[in-house]
């Protein structure tokens, strides 16, 4: 029982170990002593190994089912450490969590409280406090994040029309709210109201004319470029986190990585401030990316209201997944949209019960948006449109042909950004970002001005060709020559013989089309906030809009084709090119994010039309189809691998055949490094050992003669237990011995008094064998959210395998898929493909290297040295003792 | 402990403005001017009529083109015909909310400018005074257990050393994603 005890406490309470991170250069290796196996089953540490490797299956709940196991456990003289060291458990900056044992963690916390609960009414309502917290930091981050929605909209609007004028009556109003109550607005210029002012009329006094033009073109260029500034500066100064779209490093930091900071107040603000500034600049991005990033932080300050999440990641990275569906939630104003979203897109673990967590942000922030109003229209979204039209069944020709538009835009917009984000990563091009900003800018805003489709807000440009000419349409898209001449045409709305105005929209349209793709590519990534989603959208509306319009005129000119004629007679209207515009806004939107389940739900929300749901399917398979054929990786993900996060994309296959011990470190060629012994170091020893390695962990191992494992012990951990027993501890010097087992060691009498580390070490490493596939270590990774794996055969330790192994291993494999049998990977050439087929031709040939190394293994045995000439040392199972002096 | 407080006081500091945000919005959600609601009715261009917007603050069961199109322009028999036309919308707005939120927005804009002034331009000529004791101070400070300087230092020294923590931040979050291009590029 005790020992089982000491095993909650070891385990629940300590670490595995190291994931290498990206700032040190250095990897996972350790060192693998093995100077002789000697094999003693008969200590009693053995017997605690054994113990410990008895319940180390995945994910035990050993010690629930024994009741209690903290409370009764016999106190040693030196066992000070029952109470928690402060810091033990915590994670560095840029390191992976490990899933298996927060979630370890999180058990024994609430067991801990369970058990507590009727002993004080105290208790008591902590308890429920506790069971409650889940949802209530959910409705706050929904709150919040609705609110902050709510406020940058509103922002955006306004500050967006003020490139354009002011309004006099009330400065704060934008252009529609300023002639809002207007009675003077007329039929014809419907947006004209005399509050509004241009600038040319408030500066020049004349509204019409070509030195008005000049006067707005210049204030319109003015005021892009210092929004763009103050956003950039802002950025720069205060959180240069928050520039981006955020939603590739949200994946990776719910994939389990720590970045400090990233979601943090200061990026908070900054996000939401220059989010502001960056899409009033008239700049080719949207907010909705941002708005994850911003629900995201909104969720990780309200969790350190809770300790129970607060000290857990990965309890907080269940309400980041809640949080994200509610930034979706209030983006696009799809609350079903986002829970999709967040668990197609960007969650990595996404139980059932943060499915119904997600589901409850995104309705309290929806809600929220919504008694905000910020656009007046009483939705949630600027495009939010109703058709109610039929569609048929041959349009769905031109819907998929809108699809692969959208894959190839997908694939060629990421294979460009890629480029050309890769440019900016590698050259010194990069060391501009200041400068870059105000250069993409001013070329967006000198562009744009001219052409009244690129000029307005990409959000309304959505708006205008998502919705569907009736007469009282005043977009040039509308000028149809029948709505000209009368008013016959009213009652029923038919396909109309297009006007001028048609064509010269159509010209304005294809234009600004060119212009979105091009210029889209280079302001994704520029150093503001910066989403994609809308601009996606604004070009894949636009292409529909052109096929809807160009099928329109086809069913009116040739209605007496087959097809037409089944379906569109003469006078009635069949064709909506509105629904081509939002088809292919799916399309695209598809095409480079690759999303399908909730894209299409997230497009079927803001139209509030189930019958449009095939069509919507159709457009957005066919896209991610093309797309996939040039390239299986979405936007997201190859910003995640350009940037080299470690990200283990769940829906990638492994297919390889390669083993375990290939991939794990150390390599044949690697210089060996440092285990612990489990008793014979003392602290100076092991304080050299962390300071002149870099790696993140260590195993523990009985001792140099019998090479098998005890368990597992962080830097970060030792580091700071060393640090805590010498300011608290008394007698502990640099001669004490530490130890990591249950008793300490017999020493001789004048020794000082040795250190107890058990707490710190996690007895339950997760170990494979050597000849583990690959394939199963891959999907262990993956599916626990494991950061290092150890490899044993026999129960003696070889390697470790951490998941920046598993990343390099993938990469390298990748790499010589499309390289044909590179020259000089000897070994690697060993395992042919051809084996893994049905398994068993592997095995025997990794068998038969196995007793030549344990040949060797046991003539190094017999010989009385230690260390072993080149033949066996070639071997994986190098030698080198730590510490030889001690022997 | 140490760790607690930290967690939850800056917390509880960032909360604030978002309580306050929240606040207001609750507030001005009460005060809903009478302008703030209107029935907008479009008529098209009808026979020889040409078309007209109509803009009127009646209520929602009200908002129709019988009530809305005050002068109707057409004569009794056609009323019908015409107002079949027309598109009445129902709208509301909360022009306190907009107002209280671009001057938040511009409040906080102009704040972060300032500080942001302060940075950049005063602050460097204050630290260039006493360039000989601050880098002491920084290494006592670096030294120290730092419960030890928390207990001991009054509200404004804690401040300052939050600032210099936070800057510290900063400019490793600026090399991380200027400098080395190693995140969000």
């Amino acid at each position: 029982m005790e020992s089982e005890q000491l095993y909650s406490r070891g385990y629940c309470r300590t670490g595995y170990s190291s994931y290498n991170s990206i700032t040190s250069a250095s990897s996972d290796e350790e060192l693998l002593d093995s100077a002789g196996a000697t094999m003693d089953f008969h200590t009693t540490e053995d017997d605690n190994l054994l113990d410990g490797d008895a319940a180390s299956s995945p994910g035990s709940n050993y010690v629930m089912s024994n009741g209690g196991g903290v409370a009764s456990s016999t106190t040693h003289l030196l066992d000070f450490l029952e109470e928690p060291i402060p810091g033990v458990g915590t994670y560095d900056d840029f390191h992976t969590i490990d899933w298996v044992r927060e979630k370890c963690k999180d058990r024994e916390r609430h067991r801990k409280i369970n058990s507590k609960k009727k002993e004080s009414s105290w208790e008591f309502s902590k308890s429920v406090y506790d069971a409650w917290s889940g949802w209530l930091v959910v409705t706050l981050t929904g709150l919040a994040s609705g609110a902050l929605a709510g406020l940058i909209d509103i922002a955006a609007d306004w500050l967006n029309d003020l490139k354009e004028g002011v309004c006099l009556s009330a400065m704060w109003f934008n252009h529609e709210q300023c002639c809002w109550t207007s009675n003077e607005t007329t039929f014809a210029e419907r947006d004209k109201c005399p509050q509004w002012k241009s600038w040319a009329e408030l500066i020049l006094g004349q509204a019409e004319g070509p030195g008005s033009y000049i006067m707005n073109y210049f204030m319109y260029i003015y005021w892009a470029l210092s929004f763009a500034f103050l956003a950039v500066l802002l950025v720069k100064v205060f959180a240069p986190y928050a520039c981006g779209s955020g939603i590739p490093e949200i994946k990776t930091i719910l994939s389990g990585f720590i970045i400090r900071g990233y979601l943090g107040k200061w990026t908070l603000l900054i996000k939401t401030i220059t989010l502001v500034l960056a899409v009033a600049s008239g700049l080719s991005l949207g907010k909705e990316g941002p708005l994850v990033h911003v629900a995201c932080c909104c969720g990780n300050i309200f969790s350190y209201l809770f300790p129970k999440y607060s000290k857990n990641e990965a309890k907080k990275r269940e309400v980041l997944s809640a949080a994200s569906a509610a930034g979706v939630s209030v983006a696009f104003g799809a609350p079903i949209g986002g829970v999709l979203f967040s668990l197609e897109e960007v969650s990595y673990y996404f139980p059932l019960k943060t499915l119904w967590r997600s589901f409850f942000a995104a309705l309290v922030a929806a809600f929220v948006l919504r008694s905000i109003n910020p656009f007046g229209n009483s939705r949630l979204v600027l495009f939010y449109v109703e058709y109610h039209t039929p569609w048929y069944l041959f349009e769905l020709l031109p819907f998929i042909l809108l699809g692969v538009f959208g894959g190839l835009w997908g694939a060629f917009f990421i294979r460009a950004n890629i480029a050309w984000c890769r440019r900016r990563k590698s050259t010194r091009f990069g060391k501009y970002p200041v400068l870059e900003v105000i250069l993409v800018t001013a070329i967006t805003a000198v562009v744009a001005f001219p052409n009244p489709y690129t000029r307005q807000n990409t959000s309304m440009l959505i708006k205008e060709l998502f919705t569907d000419c009736g007469p009282l349409e005043s977009s040039q898209l509308c000028q149809y020559r029948s709505q000209m001449n009368g008013s016959k045409a009213f009652n029923e709305t038919p396909n109309r013989p297009s006007a001028p105005g048609v064509y010269a929209a159509m010209w304005q349209l294809c234009l600004a089309l060119i212009f979105k793709v091009v210029i889209t590519i280079f302001t994704f990534g520029l150093k503001v906030p910066s989403g994609l989603f809308i601009p996606s959208m604004a070009i894949g509306a636009i292409a529909g809009r052109i096929v809807g319009i160009a099928m329109e005129q086809l069913a009116y000119y040739h209605h007496d084709w087959f097809i037409f004629k089944e379906w569109c007679e003469v006078g009635a209207d069949c064709i909506t090119p509105g629904l081509y515009a939002m088809v292919g806004a799916a399309a695209c939107l598809g095409g480079v994010t690759r999303m399908t389940v909730s894209l299409v739900v997230i497009v079927f929300e803001l139209t509030g039309g189930l019958e449009y749901i095939v069509p919507l399917m159709a457009a957005v398979m066919t896209s991610k189809w093309v797309g996939d054929a040039f390239g299986r990786a979405g936007i997201y993900e190859s910003h995640i691998r350009l940037n080299g996060y470690p990200f283990l994309d769940a829906k990638e296959e492994f297919t390889h055949t390669t083993l375990a011990r290939e991939v794990m470190r150390p390599r044949r060629s690697d210089p060996p490094l440092a285990v612990l012994t489990q008793d014979d170091l003392s602290v100076e020893e092991l304080q050299a050992v962390i300071s002149e390695t870099s790696y993140n962990g260590f195993p523990v191992i009985v001792s140099k003669e019998s090479q098998r494992l005890v368990g597992f012990a962080l830097r970060r951990d030792i580091t700071i237990a060393i640090e805590n027993a010498r300011r608290k501890q008394e007698g502990i010097v640099l001669a004490s011995r530490v130890y990591f087992t249950q008793h300490a060691p017999t020493l001789p009498a004048d020794s000082p008094r040795p250190l107890k580390l058990r707490s710190i070490l996690d007895m339950s490493p997760f170990t494979v064998t050597d000849h583990t596939p690959m394939e199963i270590v891959v999907d262990i990774f993956r599916k626990l959210g494991l950061r290092q794996c150890l490899v044993t055969h026999n129960g003696i330790l070889l390697g470790i395998i951490t998941k920046k192994n598993i990343l390099e291993h993938l990469e390298e494999l990748e790499q010589r898929a499309e390289l044909p049998a590179p020259a000089g990977d000897h070994h690697k050439k060993g395992h042919p493909t051809s084996h893994g087929a049905d398994g068993q031709p592997r095995p025997r040939h990794h068998h038969v290297q196995l007793v030549r190394s344990f040949t060797g293994r046991r003539s190094r045995l017999a010989s009385p040295s230690p260390r072993q000439p080149p033949a066996t040392a070639a071997s994986d199972e190098e030698v080198r003792l730590l510490d030889d002096s001690e022997y | 402990k140490m760790y607690w407080w930290k967690g939850s006081g800056f917390s509880v500091i960032t909360l604030i403005p978002i309580i306050i945000i929240l606040d207001a919005v609750v507030f001005v959600l009460h005060l809903q001017n009478y302008q703030d609601v209107r029935c907008k009715c479009i008529c098209p261009p009808y026979r020889n009529f040409s078309g007209n917007i109509y803009n009127r603050n009646v209520t929602q069961k009200d908002c129709n083109c019988l009530h809305v199109v005050d002068p109707m322009p057409v004569p009794g028999h056609d009323v019908e015909a015409y107002c079949l036309l027309c598109e009445c919308k129902y709208e509301e707005r909360s022009s306190n909310t907009i107002k209280v939120t671009i001057i938040l927005y511009l409040t906080v804009v102009g704040a972060l400018l300032l500080y942001m002034v302060f940075l950049l331009l005063v602050e460097p000529l204050i630290r260039k005074r006493d360039l000989y004791t601050q880098p002491l101070h920084n290494e006592e400070e670096a030294e120290e257990p730092p419960s030890v300087v928390d207990r001991n230092n009054t509200m404004l020294e804690r401040v300052e050393g939050a600032q210099q923590r936070w800057k510290k931040q900063v400019q490793e979050q600026r090399k991380t994603v200027f400098d080395r291009h190693k995140m969000l590029s």
